[in-house]
């Protein structure tokens, strides 16, 4: 259903730039939105609201992430400008909520994709993951952090 | 005031490619090293591309920044976890003040296949 109403909003949005003639960013996204929200209007009714959710939450995390991984460049960039190393690195393993394919090998690509921690390999069994990471005073909280900061949002979205 | 937003961009992200440089000269181990530049280098070539979708501001130009960004993205993590995964298989020494590798033994030395040995979790304390 989610992936139906999505190619129906493309769809729309190409019959929206068709119309009016001008193939710019603005005016697509402008029939994005005009077609998203006749989406909406004639789907009152309907019970399965996943996609007019979903949409605002994969923005949010978009912007979110982004932040998340901004700072930690800072942290690291601190880490290369100054003299002394004081980092603690070390490999951990973290059990995963994330049960399929698709959601664990998203999950890898945002831990590797914030500096400082990167993802070693995923047990066989698809339960654990190994990370290693770069400031790891306290092993729990660098867990926490890792499955409240990305795994919670990520699962959140996927389910 | 499109100059400033493009030097911003453009700027930021040399800033961000050179600190990645610094930090392969600088950091003590292999892993440590994939860790600063992969994403460095991503964020750093992003934020160039963008700065010349904003200079160009031709619907063709964004749309090959828009999909390089995505590419980048997608393909990078994956690289640096295959490095990551061969160097600790052929042993890659780590760093001396590594704290902890609850990795160490895990791997089956013959399939290279990884358990996950969640009932015996005796490794789960940092060793001192």
């Amino acid at each position: 259903m989610m992936q139906k109403r999505f190619l129906l909003n493309i769809l729309l949005t190409l019959v929206w730039i068709a119309l009016t003639g001008s193939f710019t960013y603005i005016n697509l996204f402008f029939g994005f939105v005009i077609s998203f929200f006749v989406l909406w209007i004639i789907s009152r009714g309907n019970p399965d609201k996943r996609y007019f959710t979903i949409l605002f939450k994969v923005i949010g995390f978009f912007f979110y992430f982004l932040y998340e991984m901004l700072k930690a460049n800072f942290q690291v960039a601190y880490e290369v400008m100054t003299f002394n190393l004081h980092m603690k690195p070390g490999i951990v393993k973290m059990e995963l909520d994330a049960r399929t394919d698709l959601e664990i090998t998203l999950l890898a690509s945002l831990i590797s994709l914030t500096p400082g921690t990167l993802v070693i390999d995923v047990s066989d069994d698809k339960k654990v993951m190994y990370v290693h990471g770069m400031y790891l005073e306290d092993r729990a909280r660098f867990i926490e952090s890792i499955k409240m900061g990305l795994e919670r949002p990520l699962l959140n979205i996927m389910r | 005031m499109i100059n400033i937003l493009i030097a911003l961009c453009t700027g930021a992200g040399a800033v961000a490619i050179l600190l990645a440089a610094i930090g392969l000269l600088r950091m003590p181990d292999l892993y440590l090293r994939l860790s600063v530049t992969t994403k460095a280098a991503t964020l750093g070539i992003g934020l160039i591309l963008v700065g010349g979708a904003f200079h160009f501001q031709e619907v063709g130009v964004t749309s090959r920044v828009l999909a390089i960004i995505f590419f980048i993205t997608l393909t990078g993590p994956v690289s640096a976890q295959l490095i990551g995964r061969v160097a600790y298989l052929v042993k890659a020494k780590m760093w001396e003040h590594t704290i902890t590798d609850e990795l160490d033994g895990r791997y089956d030395s013959e399939s290279h296949t990884l358990e996950s040995d969640l009932k015996s979790d005796e490794n789960d304390t940092p060793k001192p």
